[in-house]
């Protein structure tokens, strides 16, 4: 059991302990902590890992083991998504096709990138960075959006018009095709760079990269948004997927126990969450969405200015 | 006046026939299985003296059992604070450090045993021999090995206790040292000593085997040796459990 947990937590006599982290945990601790991360993933529609990553390592588990087994766990979240928006065409599977791609190659670029930042040493403080910019930046942007919606709601201020429309870089890139579903005519290379660009998220973070997704397809392709959470699912499913092989074959350091314990948590967790969220208005949604990312980057940015508990670190040759 | 001389040829027979340790450990096998939190080990034993006869002022012989797990060949990073913020600055490489030290004494070790003696026989926290594979000076070398000790004793793997082994009748001791959940599976091993006078008079060794077994051994080495058949079973794991759980929400 790590320092400090046993302490917190009321244990009943559940330690499991986990053949790769090396570890025993509260297995109870565990699948609750799936199933809050899973109650919000289906509450906001988004797939947890940026949560779960960083409360498993809070808890002790290797920051390597926890991304990889978190990105495992997103997997088997996304899954009931995808049939969902599946049933009822809510997936462009020639732009779903195309992100999953460039997601594996971002991936394996992400592999690399990965095993470059360990060696010098700098991998935890290049994930926390990435988190705290990329938390902090997507938080705002949505904290934004969200208070203007409700705003708009109560009737405070009038509603823009919204115009769908691709970025101009977008449209500037050669070899365009169609995407019927989506009602687009791009480059394909676009949703290559944004899956690339995501997959390396994955890697590193252990997430799915949702939150990431969604918006780019929104506001970068121009993408229908009757498509956009189905498709960005549909790239979510098998970009941790191939995630989860790299890291299996690369870093070694997926746990099955411990994804399984999250996952039995999560899934659960995300039915509940899923039909809480037909009950409250989208827009509080997002905006508590918004508060918690926010929250998370500001934790994990003081924990970069604070003088750690180890300044001495030790890892295996 | 035979006392005197008595006394003054101590040392002489002291010399002449050393105590012999028979030590025992209380599991020669440690497995780690799905409900392993740590063992507890209960190492005890017996002093034989020349003659099965305990010298009469047996208090100040001391017994002190040191348990070491396997060595690791590591890197040592330390943090320093760069433009507001804690990275990873100067790292030491070694090739070989132990992944557990324990060491239980029948009294505080600097009271049993000089540096000298402590150092040779690597008894105590302040004696550890890590070998370098970095070229620093001294006193570089010196902080970083501080910081290991710092950071695994906090992690419960380097352990240190005065009075923890318990000398019955001045022939029989007992010592519990507690293997944390965490350690590194491999070959322990558990070192007696037998101290008088800051000598050590004997010493004694016995293995021990930690390592996983059932399905704990069964996954780690599937990780290892399989590693494309373990993370297609842990995605089809995870797809499966999303489907069915998707399955039975729908019905309900």
């Amino acid at each position: 059991m790590p320092r400090g947990a046993k302490r917190l937590i009321p244990v009943v006599a559940m330690d499991l302990y986990l053949p790769i982290a090396n570890l025993s945990v509260n297995a109870l601790v565990m699948i609750a902590l799936g199933a809050g991360v899973g109650l919000l993933s289906g509450m906001f529609g988004v797939g947890g890992g940026f949560l779960t990553t960083p409360l498993l390592i809070v808890y002790g588990i290797p920051p390597t083991v926890a991304a990889a087994s978190a990105a495992t766990q997103v997997t088997g979240a996304s899954v009931s998504g995808v049939f969902a928006h599946m049933r009822r065409g809510g997936v462009d599977v020639r732009m779903g096709g195309v992100l999953v791609a460039g997601g594996i190659l971002g991936s394996l670029f992400g592999a690399w990138l990965f095993r470059l930042l360990q060696q010098s040493g700098q991998i935890d403080t290049a994930i926390a960075v990435t988190y705290v910019l990329l938390l902090g930046s997507i938080g705002l942007s949505m904290l934004r959006e969200a208070v203007a919606a409700i705003l708009v709601a109560r009737g405070r201020r009038p509603a823009k018009p919204r115009r769908r429309r691709h970025h101009p870089l977008v449209a500037a890139l050669p070899f365009r095709m169609r995407f019927y579903a989506s009602g687009l005519y791009i480059s394909p290379l676009a949703p290559l760079l944004l899956g690339f660009a995501t997959g390396i998220l994955t890697i590193l973070l252990g997430i799915g990269g949702g939150f990431v997704l969604v918006p780019a397809m929104i506001y970068l392709l121009g993408m229908a948004t009757g498509v956009v959470v189905g498709t960005s699912l549909f790239q979510i499913l098998f970009v941790t997927a191939a995630a989860t092989m790299v890291h299996a074959t690369t870093t070694k350091a997926v746990d099955i126990v411990l994804a399984a314990l999250l996952l039995v948590g999560s899934v659960a967790g995300a039915q509940l969450g899923a039909r809480l969220a037909s009950r409250a208005k989208p827009e509080y949604l997002r905006l508590a969405l918004a508060l918690m990312v926010l929250a998370v980057a500001f934790r994990i940015g003081l924990g970069l200015g604070w003088r750690p508990d180890e300044i001495y670190t030790v890892e295996l040759n | 006046m035979r006392r005197a001389l008595l006394l003054l040829a101590a040392p002489l027979l002291a010399a002449q026939a050393k105590p012999v340790l028979v030590p025992d450990v209380s599991q020669r096998e440690v497995e780690i299985a799905y409900s392993f939190t740590g063992a507890e080990l209960l190492l005890f034993g017996a002093i034989l003296y020349p003659g099965g006869r305990v010298p009469a002022d047996d208090r100040r012989t001391d017994v002190v059992v040191v348990v070491k797990g396997p060595t690791e060949s590591i890197t040592i990073r330390e943090k320093e604070k760069v433009a507001g913020v804690w990275i990873n600055a100067q790292a030491l490489r070694y090739r070989s450090a132990p992944s557990f030290y324990a060491a239980a004494a029948s009294r505080p070790i600097r009271d049993i045993v000089d540096a000298r003696t402590r150092a040779i026989y690597e008894i105590g926290l302040d004696s550890l021999q890590l070998s370098p594979a970095s070229n620093a000076p001294a006193e570089v070398q010196d902080r970083f090995t501080r910081g290991l000790v710092e950071q695994r004793r906090r992690a419960g793997l380097f352990t240190e206790t005065p009075g923890a082994v318990e000398i019955t009748g001045g022939v029989l001791y007992r010592a519990r040292i507690r293997v944390p959940a965490q350690v590194t599976v491999g070959r322990f091993t558990a070192e007696t000593f037998l101290i008088r006078d800051g000598r050590v008079l004997a010493a004694a060794v016995r293995d021990i085997d930690v390592r996983k077994s059932g399905f704990e051994r069964f996954v780690a080495e599937a990780a290892d040796r399989h590693a494309i058949l373990y993370g297609l079973a842990a995605v089809a794991l995870s797809v499966l459990l999303g489907w069915a759980a998707g399955r039975i929400a729908r019905r309900g």
